[in-house]
């Protein structure tokens, strides 16, 4: 018999959740029978939100954290985590979603940033996950107490070659730190503008120290085994989902490609007449000022 | 000896990782053919319901149900002891039925309300360090089940973490985050 004295909002259990999500996929649902949907089909957690990002984009104007009661309503349908967005630096936004006891938060480009300084994480219990273009950013974001990394992509285009940009880019910068010399490791800290103790060990073990998923234009069972065989932990499926012909059977079919993700005959097998995708938008011809992997870095 | 992790989705690599510490041979089991080759299975930590439905849809259930029957040493971890359990509280799901238990899903609360804590084990002399993620605990335990270790919720109840029925261990924890080496080590040995 024990009478533990527990330690809640430890690193170890933020992280821990997202470890737990690994080789799973994360989907954005909008409601009730949406959440219900992606729970049938096999999905980890999924995102509560009011829009998923392809609507954002087409909306425009201001995008800020779901109506509670909507976050309520999709926490009340499902057994399975729920994250909810917050908009960068919103820390009061972040308090209320830890306030309805949401399992994970997204600090989230895809919401309007309210600062250029992002949300203090270590002060709350419920973890955060937040987005990275490149190594910098993630170890910035992990300094300031993200439990959970994943890359930007460009959200709501159902286009991922931003994601495989940044974790590429990722990938790369990770690999030349292990190459430096004990006396070059301030220097890279200075360049990746990064905390010193997280690029030290960094270079030390080779790895992130926390879950790295995938992020932004994912729309396909291939697209979500691209992003696995790169290095990433899981995936997150936003606006790919519920903005496709046929959102149950695409989304068994990405969660299937995301755990046999080396297996191309299962990919080709779960791929068949999924009906028709999200539409998509090249990137290309998105002005700067609407692209969202820029907000906050 | 090889020692295989039920590598559908969840925290296989870290079991995997830590079973190579040990110097054991492991690998990730995702078809029936690979289950066939291992001599012991773990079923890692994640999420219940999407383990359940791929092991469902990649015909896993029978044959590892067939297995542990037969006598199959099995390490289930949080998600991995609500697979081997007979029934949950509330949900309707998935479920192997070896170990003659019912479990709580999410019992301690939303993830606002994991924690970590030092946690006694009958048999053991120094305790364990234990982490509860989002964590399920057992509500009923059949005759040939031995309890090692309970956690007191805030009202005075005991419920079990960590149970035993003849090759079969589960626990409510995340021994693989935390480089608790002793259950895999039991794992091993039972073989």
């Amino acid at each position: 018999m024990s009478t533990p004295t527990p330690q809640h909002g430890t690193d170890t259990v933020k992280r821990g959740l997202a470890e737990m999500l690994k080789g799973g996929v994360i989907m954005d649902v909008v409601s009730a029978d949406q959440a219900k949907i992606a729970e049938e089909a096999g999905a980890c957690a999924v995102m509560a939100l009011e829009r998923v990002p392809a609507d954002i984009r087409a909306h425009g104007g201001v995008a800020r954290m779901a109506d509670p009661s909507k976050v309520e309503e999709i926490m009340g349908a499902v057994s399975i985590p729920v994250m909810a967005k917050s908009r960068i630096g919103h820390f009061v936004e972040a308090q209320v979603l830890e306030s309805l006891g949401v399992d994970y938060i997204d600090e989230s480009e895809v919401l309007t940033p309210v600062d250029d300084r992002h949300i203090d994480k270590h002060a709350f219990t419920v973890p955060f996950v937040c987005g990275a273009k490149d190594l910098g950013e993630a170890l910035r974001r992990i300094g300031e107490g993200a439990a959970m990394i994943r890359t930007k992509g460009e959200p709501g285009t159902g286009n991922v070659i931003e994601a495989v940009k940044h974790m590429r880019l990722m990938n790369s910068q990770i690999r030349w730190l292990t190459t430096l010399d004990e006396n070059e490791v301030m220097n890279a800290a200075k360049e990746l503008r990064a905390p010193y103790a997280l690029v030290q060990e960094v270079r030390e073990t080779g790895q992130l120290p926390v879950v790295n998923f995938a992020a932004g234009g994912i729309a396909t069972p291939s697209d979500a085994a691209l992003m696995m065989q790169l290095g990433c932990d899981g995936v997150f499926v936003g606006s790919g989902i519920f903005k496709s012909g046929d959102p149950s059977v695409r989304a068994a079919a990405i969660v299937e490609a995301t755990t046999f993700y080396r297996d191309a005959e299962k990919i080709a097998k779960v791929s068949q007449n999924l009906g028709e995708a999200m539409v998509g938008i090249n990137i290309d011809t998105l002005p700067d000022e609407e692209l969202m992997q820029h907000r906050g870095s | 000896m090889i020692v295989g992790a039920l590598a559908l989705q969840g925290d296989f690599r870290e079991h995997i990782a830590m079973l190579r510490a040990l110097d054991i041979e492991a690998r990730e089991v995702r078809t029936p053919a690979e289950l066939e080759a291992v001599d012991a299975l773990v079923v890692p930590g994640g999420e219940s319901t999407t383990i359940g439905r791929l092991a469902v849809q990649y015909g896993l259930m029978e044959p590892m149900r067939g297995r542990i029957r037969a006598g199959m040493p099995v390490l289930g971890t949080c998600a991995g002891m609500i697979m081997l359990a007979s029934g949950t509280v509330e949900y309707d799901q998935p479920q192997l039925g070896v170990l003659d238990a019912v479990v709580r899903r999410n019992a301690f609360g939303r993830q606002v309300d994991s924690f970590e804590a030092s946690l006694d084990v009958v048999g053991l002399d120094a305790p364990m360090h234990a982490v509860f993620i989002r964590a399920p605990w057992i509500v009923k335990v059949g005759a040939d089940v031995d309890v090692l270790a309970s956690i007191q919720d805030e009202l005075g109840e005991s419920h079990p973490v960590l149970v035993r029925q003849d090759r079969i261990l589960a626990t409510s924890f995340h021994p693989e985050l935390t480089g608790e080496t002793r259950l895999h080590e039991m794992l091993v040995g039972l073989a």
